[in-house]
């Protein structure tokens, strides 16, 4: 991401420059020209997959035994008739016209059917934020505030354990324990109703939200714990020390703020990599969500929603890093003024 | 300046009593042992020692904290009255800051980059004297920072510790300690990293803080010259052990202990040309010292009492040292003063630079520089950081990324890249780097690297094992150094392995980039040694520093760089003592000569 | 490398760990007591006389299955792993040495790469283009190879500057001297490290992807494979389940530990 930012700044704030704009809108510009680019460099890749490679992606969709007059139709409707690029073009059009097509499958309008799954997988995901981020912190402080001692060393090794088990297993594991086998107290299927908030229907949300924050968790929890390490050994710590600094002041105001940067590029980190594992727990839990609708989609070979879903999740990437970055540069003084900007 | 109520030295006086302090590492090995000495307020005491010596671990004991591995075994730290080893946590907190203060080595890290200055200092003063109102505060605040000559505006105490350059941020370190007036202060080599003019006024506003807060302070420091500027009593280390204690004068002029009389004859003085001596050996780690007198083994005058240590025993006013031989004491410190052979007679240049101009991004830090180095001669490129003089000698090496100059070698011109010259041209001008710790590849043996040069320089010649042998004879590495890995070396022998990489291409130029900077005394001297003698062989050699004593030891013909200008350029003898331009005068007057107190 | 490698812990319970799952994936086709599509038991069965770990929802025995069963997930990791580190070393030596523009166009492709969470680009390749398993292999390693790019580039960015690498130009040694025995020896130990994360990560990926339905066909045996069909009889025969989530989990935590190893042991001897 570094890389991107310096390849903006070369060009983007030339052109913005021209603007007189204040430089934090310069870099936000700059960033977002950035972000746009990624996206569309990602359409064009999938595309490429679901259109354009294929040797027939008609024949693909109806499978073989379908007879060609059908094939020939649907050629027409997905205009694979035309070159490539052109297809391309008017695909990209649409797109940001806001016509995502309609469903292969159910003939709905994509954006329907994407927008009522997508609260479901937003709900999702910020309910393992608000849970993930106060564990991390508060738990990878705690850790290096103990390091070393028997507890710590237990935690760690929990931790490391915790991340080899991949996440279906996981979610697989939350079933037995929780739903089947030991305990009977939550549903083992996430049979939500439609039209209704997943937030007034806890219970279904609780073990897909558990196992995503189980998969994200130990790697988040083991950067906070060694940035803070990191933080507590400094020079300045120990200038702030000798000169009477409390103990509590020290980890509060002079450590903690110090550790959270680092942490804020591994959350973003954890984010991207938690969207593509909600695809395979939303299938584990029959979950309602933009995952288990990609997933259904790619069986059916359902064209046009593949390729909404996964621009979606592709710009909510970008988006995630762009914040991340944005955080970052605030947090950070130096940055502030490398920026030009007022410290 | 106002000068702040003095604390009263009436008080329990002295402002520091230590008594046999002793720290050791968690295994039981002795760090520092036997450490006894008073300070008066007012007074400061320079603590000399090179790495190993305990030193830095000495500072901050004084403040009751010691780093992570190692434990203060037994002893008493006194200031003011107050007993620091003795108590709790809660009280030892309640001490730190306000009765005593510790100033660290590298402002850099030293300082959090997250807080403004202004909420630094306004936290000090929360902690220790809590019952200050706000405007009072802001009184004291601005008080200090006038005192060490920093702004005390709005605007400055909203700034981050990055927007501050080396010196201001030492200052505010400065400032950060003598803000809640306490009555010790320690300093940990802080101008280490700062040049030399910046470093004669930190220490001259030191000196006046001392004397109008009425603190004592102690400054610890290899750096003998820093400490005969500023300190009234030294105490030299050696191996975690005092070896001589004494008025600074008498230090200076009538050195003890055979280790102090080592280190004064190993520093190149501004005073007089001489050939530094190296002692010989190195300093034992914490664990590696042996029973009886830890300096026995590098010492000229050893015999077998020396199997006992000796006790800091009186020999003069106020002048203690720990030697059990009277010879060694009585004879004094053996300066090699030589006279540089006189300049030889005028011949074409060997290296002819003019013109040269750098960039450093769209800055450009070298405007039309020339310098021209004969067969044979030593010229010194001197400078402080920021002259340019490190990217002027890139630049003649080859390794200028953004300039422009025209490089005459011999009757050739010779292209700025050192890869678009020929062999012979990157043959006979060789490098050495200041920093010896990132000069060899880490992942290869010496051997390896050594050899690479014999296949890459001088393909085609049979005896390449044998010159090697002889290449280490003269930088005098043993032969199992082949063997080893760079980490397993010195730093200084890992400059003399540089050398040696150097010296196997049968050069006629050596360029060296400060290359004694990062090294300690004794070992600086056996480099200093070593090029006296490379010297004599007829190597010409431009040499870049900022230490006018080694200038005078070495060099021919001075050039004097300034925000990448040349400002004067003589001979060494015109430079240093009739110096024509007022920033080569301020220089050589910010470098005195440790020597003024010993007639000639 | 080796000094004190051995002597830890982590490199001892990681050798341990892997070595069960990779010796069940590479021997246990020779120790199968059936074929991976035999009935030989009761649906759902649990452990009996000859079967220890039971019967799975199509009566057939667990352990031949999941004996016959590591071989596809851990040929496929290694694999992928390995071409991302060779492609990724390649790619990132060139953009941190040429830099420019080619640096500028390689970081940019790795950002946008990146950007795509790895187990949906493998999942929309396989899915579309077909399920040939060298073809997941290369999406795979494809996912990997911007992480590789970027980490080498930066290590070997810092490693370029030091004095030592500055050295060898004045010296005027040969371009492939600089970059494979000045650069590549100083970068080597970090690449280690992040193998042994790849592969980890791999296992993960490539057993999801069998999950849902994209890896071997049925009925052969595969342990991804093996946890979906089974986790409907999850209450009446865990175990059919829980043995294939055992092996990928030793295979996984053991590469991590070993990964982990190689970064202490050698945290000394890199730079003083």
């Amino acid at each position: 991401m570094a890389l991107t930012w310096t390849l903006t700044s070369a060009f983007g704030t030339r052109f913005l420059a021209l603007h007189g704009l204040a430089p934090w809108l310069r870099w936000l510009g700059g960033r977002l020209l950035a972000g746009a680019g990624a996206v569309a460099a990602i359409s064009i890749i999938v595309f490429g997959a679901t259109q354009a490679l294929p040797s027939d992606p008609a024949r693909m969709v109806l499978g073989p035994e379908a007879p060609e007059s059908s094939v020939l139709t649907l050629q027409r409707q997905l205009g694979l008739d035309r070159p490539v690029a052109e297809q391309y073009l008017r695909w990209a059009a649409r797109l940001v016209q806001g016509d995502l097509g309609s469903s292969l499958d159910s003939h709905v309008p994509v954006l329907q059917l994407v927008q009522a799954r997508a609260g479901n997988s937003a709900s999702l995901l910020a309910g393992v934020l608000a849970v993930v981020v106060p564990l991390a912190l508060g738990a990878g402080c705690w850790l290096a505030l103990h390091r070393d001692s028997w507890f710590d060393r237990k935690a760690v090794s929990a931790l490391i354990a915790l991340k080899a088990i991949p996440n279906f297993a996981l979610g697989i594991g939350l079933v037995m324990l929780f739903s089947t086998t030991v305990f009977r107290l939550l549903p083992a299927v996430s049979l939500l109703e439609p039209g209704r908030s997943p937030w007034s229907q806890p219970a279904f949300l609780i073990l897909p939200l558990a196992t995503l924050a189980l998969a994200g968790l130990p790697y988040l929890i083991r950067l906070v714990r060694s940035a803070m390490i990191e933080a507590l050994d400094s020079e300045y710590v120990l200038a702030a020390r000798l000169r009477g600094v409390t103990e509590r002041r020290v980890v509060w105001t002079h450590a903690l703020p110090n550790a959270l940067i680092p942490a804020i590029q591994g959350l973003a980190l954890t984010l991207s990599v938690l969207l593509g594992g909600t695809l395979i727990v939303e299938v584990v839990f029959t979950y309602p969500g933009l995952g288990s609708a990609l997933n259904a989609a790619i069986e059916m070979r359902d064209i046009p929603v593949i390729q909404a879903i996964v621009l979606l999740v592709a710009a909510g990437v970008v988006l995630i890093n762009l914040g991340a970055d944005l955080l970052t540069v605030l947090l950070t003084p130096k940055l502030r003024t490398a920026l030009g900007a007022q410290p | 300046m106002n000068a702040p109520a003095k604390l009263p030295q009436l008080l329990a006086s002295p402002a520091l009593a230590v008594t046999d302090l002793h720290v050791t590492l968690d295994n039981g090995a002795d760090i520092v042992s036997g450490i006894s000495f008073e300070l008066e307020a007012g007074q400061v005491l320079g603590l000399v020692g090179e790495s190993g010596s305990g030193k830095t671990t000495l500072a901050t004991a004084l403040l009751g904290h010691v780093r992570k591995g190692a434990r203060i075994a037994g002893g008493a730290v006194n200031i003011a009255g107050h007993n620091i080893l003795g108590t709790d946590e809660k009280t030892l907190r309640g001490l730190r800051g306000k009765l005593v203060a510790h100033v660290a080595q590298d402002p850099a890290t030293a300082l959090n980059p997250l807080h403004r200055l202004g909420r630094v200092l306004g936290e000090t003063l929360t902690q220790h004297e809590p019952s200050l109102e706000a405007a009072s505060r802001r009184q004291r605040i601005a008080q200090v920072l006038q005192d060490v000559g920093l702004p005390s505006d709005e605007e400055f105490l909203r700034r981050f510790p990055h927007q501050l350059s080396g010196g201001q941020q030492q200052r505010l370190l400065l400032a950060l300690a003598f803000l809640p007036r306490p009555a010790l202060i320690v300093l940990d080599e802080p101008t280490t990293a700062l040049d030399v003019t910046t470093q004669a006024r930190i220490l001259d506003t030191i000196r006046r803080l001392c004397e109008s807060y009425g603190a004592a302070a102690i400054y610890v420091s290899h750096d003998l010259a820093v400490v005969y500027q500023l300190a009234n009593r030294v105490i030299v280390l050696y191996a975690g052990r005092m070896v001589e204690s004494a008025p600074v004068a008498s230090l200076f002029t009538r050195p003890a202990h055979p280790y102090t009389k080592g280190l004064l004859a190993a520093i190149p003085d501004i005073g007089k040309a001489s050939a530094p001596r190296p002692i010989p050996g190195h300093a034992p780690g914490p664990g590696a010292r042996s029973a009886g007198c830890a300096f026995a083994a590098r010492c000229e005058w050893r015999a077998e009492s020396c199997g006992v240590e000796p006790a800091l025993d009186e020999i003069g006013a106020g002048h203690r040292a720990a030697c059990g031989r009277p010879e060694a004491l009585a004879s004094g410190a053996s300066i090699r003063f030589i006279d540089l052979p006189p300049a030889p007679p005028a011949r074409a240049p060997l290296l002819e630079v003019r013109n040269a101009r750098a960039w450093y991004g769209e800055r450009q830090v070298l405007f039309d520089a020339g310098l021209s180095v004969a067969p044979g001669e030593c010229l010194a490129l001197v400078g402080e950081s920021g002259s340019g003089k490190t990217t002027f000698a890139r630049l003649v090496a080859g390794l200028g990324a953004q300039g422009q100059a025209d490089i005459r070698y011999g009757s050739a011109l010779l292209d700025l890249q050192a890869r678009s010259r020929s062999a012979e041209q990157r043959r006979e001008i060789q490098y050495i780097f200041q920093n010896p710790y990132r000069a060899l590849n880490p992942r290869q043996t010496i051997r390896a690297t050594l050899r690479h040069v014999l296949r890459h320089v001088l393909p085609g010649v049979r005896d390449g094992d044998q010159r090697i042998a002889q290449v280490l004879a003269k930088v005098a590495l043993p032969s199992r150094v082949l063997d080893s890995y760079p980490a397993e070396l010195s730093g200084g022998e890992r400059q003399r392995v540089a050398i040696a990489r150097a010296l196997l291409c049968e050069p006629k130029l050596l360029i060296c980039d400060e290359v004694t900077s990062a090294l300690d005394v004794s070992v600086q001297a056996a480099i200093i040694e070593l090029l006296q003698q490379l010297q004599a062989d007829g190597l010409a050699i431009l040499f870049v520093t900022h230490n006018l004593g080694v200038v005078r030891s070495m060099a021919d013909r001075v050039l004097v760089l300034r925000h990448g200008r040349v400002v004067e350029e003589g001979s060494t003898d015109q430079v240093l003592e009739q110096p024509q331009h007022p920033y080569t005068r301020t220089l050589v007057g910010d470098s005195p000569s440790i020597r003024a107190f010993q007639p000639y | 490398m080796s000094r004190g490698f051995l002597r830890q812990p982590q490199a001892r319970a990681g050798l341990l760990l892997s070595g069960i799952a990779l010796l069940a994936a590479l021997a246990g086709p020779l120790f199968a007591p059936h074929g991976a599509a035999d009935f030989v038991g009761a649906v759902y069965g649990g452990p009996a006389q000859g079967a220890p770990l039971g019967y799975d929802y199509l009566g057939r025995d667990v352990l031949s299955r999941l004996l016959l069963g590591g071989w596809s997930v851990v040929w496929m990791a290694f694999s992928s792993a390995f071409l991302a580190l060779l492609a990724g070393t390649v790619l990132g030596l060139v953009a941190a040495y040429a830099g420019g523009r080619t640096d500028r166009t390689l970081s940019w492709s790795a950002d946008v790469l990146l950007a795509f969470p790895n187990l949906i680009l493998v999942l929309l390749v396989v899915a579309l283009l077909g399920r040939d398993p060298w073809l997941i292999v290369l999406t795979a390693s494809l996912a990997f190879v911007p992480g590789v790019l970027r980490l080498v580039r930066s290590l070997a960015l810092g490693v370029a500057e030091q004095e030592f690498v500055e050295a060898a130009e004045l010296l005027g040694y040969p371009r492939w001297h600089v970059l494979l025995r000045e650069i590549l020896p100083n970068v080597l130990t970090p690449l280690l490290v992040h193998f042994g994360s790849m592969l980890s990560w791999a296992v993960t990926i490539l057993s999801g992807l069998s999950f849902l339905g994209y890896g071997v066909a049925p009925p052969a045996a595969d342990w991804g494979l093996m946890i979906n069909e089974n986790r409907a009889g999850l209450q009446a025969q865990p175990l059919a389940v829980l043995a294939p989530v055992l092996m990928i989990v030793l295979f996984a935590l053991g590469a991590n530990l070993l990964a982990e190893a190689v970064a202490r042991s050698n945290a000394g001897t890199e730079q003083r």
